[in-house]
């Protein structure tokens, strides 16, 4: 139960963004989880239901985007297939993730500036 | 203001940060790198289930590197007890418990922390024995070297399917209790198999703390990897070394530090996530033409 700590991070950062840019109010935050960043995407929600509670996020939903993860040869680019050993099969070349697949990433904050 | 208009309502701006949200702990373990790097240490993250073996493994590490004449020293993290410093303590390296309480995992900062106190750059190799939890430790990095992750036979030969971030991470697994194989209904040709589906580089090492088999190549892969991680042995004594420091010492030690995003222990060029930053010595004749 990591999701804790990793929303506190993210809100303490929300709050150093707006209050930087002078925002009275933040209306939406934008978070991209991917498959294998080891965050539970409704943990991660939950965290941040209880979280936000007294901060400058409290009337700002969380707009999750999942990222699914995915396996390809970083040389003949032939995509690994779910589940598979994760050598590539035509050059035998160790896969590579895609991009994304363990994303845990702050993208945006819609916030109110007076 | 609305600038368009002039109706007084207030202006929602979208701020682009696509911002890692352990940004904070990333550079709290690059901080700690440098320091592990400057001193020659050759710091390792050990994770793994509880009652994997992690501690025993450290015990038998202490027996088995006996003849190398490292020293060692380790942190020891749980979320209550001191046992297994104490443990670590009996075996003869020099241990410092981290509490976390009800933290599942440790952070840099919390590593940061347990530094200030303990004499962890008097050490060759540094073991930070991680919170026993398969899941939580495997997205935190702390700055060191490499990841190793114990695994014991008796756990079931799918759990790296079941916990894949753990294995990502992995730049060894160590399989633990291997001793008790005959004892079991255990099919060790699954667990690598399993392995090789969540870890694209798979490197492991069948070990028993109890009889030692295994160690030896344990030790083996320590020593590699201290190679890169200390010139040659030699401490830079007093310099404070970062990364990408030349240290030009015109003896023979000429060494050049390359501090890359990647795995130590190979040359992997992947680009995501984890920013494992690693020093790599490289001695003159490397660079010799």
């Amino acid at each position: 139960m990591h999701e804790y700590s990793l929303v506190e991070a993210l809100v303490r950062r929300v709050e150093a963004e707006a209050k930087g840019r002078g925002a009275v109010a933040v209306h939406e935050i934008s978070v991209r989880v991917g498959e294998l960043s080891g965050v539970d995407p409704e943990l991660f929600r939950t965290a941040y239901e209880t979280f936000r509670a007294g901060t400058i996020c409290e009337k700002a939903p969380l707009a999750l985007a999942h990222v699914a993860a995915s396996w390809s040869c970083p040389a003949c680019r032939k995509p690994i297939a779910r589940g598979a050993v994760l050598r590539c099969t035509a050059c035998g070349e160790p896969a590579r993730l895609d991009d994304g697949g363990d994303a845990l990433m702050l993208d945006r904050i819609e916030m109110e500036v007076p | 203001m609305c600038t368009t208009c002039g109706c007084g309502d207030p202006e929602l701006v979208p701020v682009e940060l696509h911002e890692k949200i352990l940004a904070g702990n990333d550079r709290a373990a690059r901080h700690n790198r440098e320091h592990f790097v400057a001193s020659g240490v050759l710091a390792l993250n050990l994770m793994g289930s509880p009652g994997s073996g992690k501690t025993a493994l450290l015990e038998a590490t202490a027996r088995a590197a006996a003849s190398k004449g490292w020293k060692l020293g380790a942190v020891s993290a749980d979320l209550a007890t001191d046992n297994d410093a104490r443990r670590l303590e009996r075996a003869g390296i020099p241990s410092k418990a981290i509490t976390t309480g009800q933290a599942c995992h440790l952070d840099a900062e919390l590593v940061h922390r347990s530094l200030h106190d303990f004499p962890w750059q008097d050490t060759d190799v540094f073991f930070i024995e991680n919170v026993g939890n398969l899941v939580c430790p495997a997205i935190y990095d702390l700055g060191q070297a490499a990841n190793v992750v114990v695994l014991s036979v008796t756990e079931g030969e799918d759990k790296p399917l079941k916990y894949p971030v753990m294995f990502k991470a992995a730049d060894l697994v160590l399989v633990t209790k291997c001793d008790l194989v005959p004892h079991l209904d255990v099919d060790l040709t699954q667990i690598h198999d399993a392995i090789a589906r969540v870890m694209p580089r798979p490197r492991t090492i069948e070990v028993s703390a109890r009889t030692g088999e295994g160690l030896e190549a344990w030790v083996a892969w320590l020593e590699e990897l201290r190679a890169r991680v200390s010139p040659r042995g030699s401490r830079s004594s007093g310099a404070h070394a970062h990364e990408h420091a030349h240290d030009h010492d015109h003896g023979h030690a000429h060494a050049h530090e390359h501090s890359h995003d990647g795995d130590p222990a190979r040359s992997r060029e992947d680009s995501h996530g984890h920013e494992r930053a690693h020093a790599h010595l490289h001695g003159d004749r490397d660079h010799d033409r």
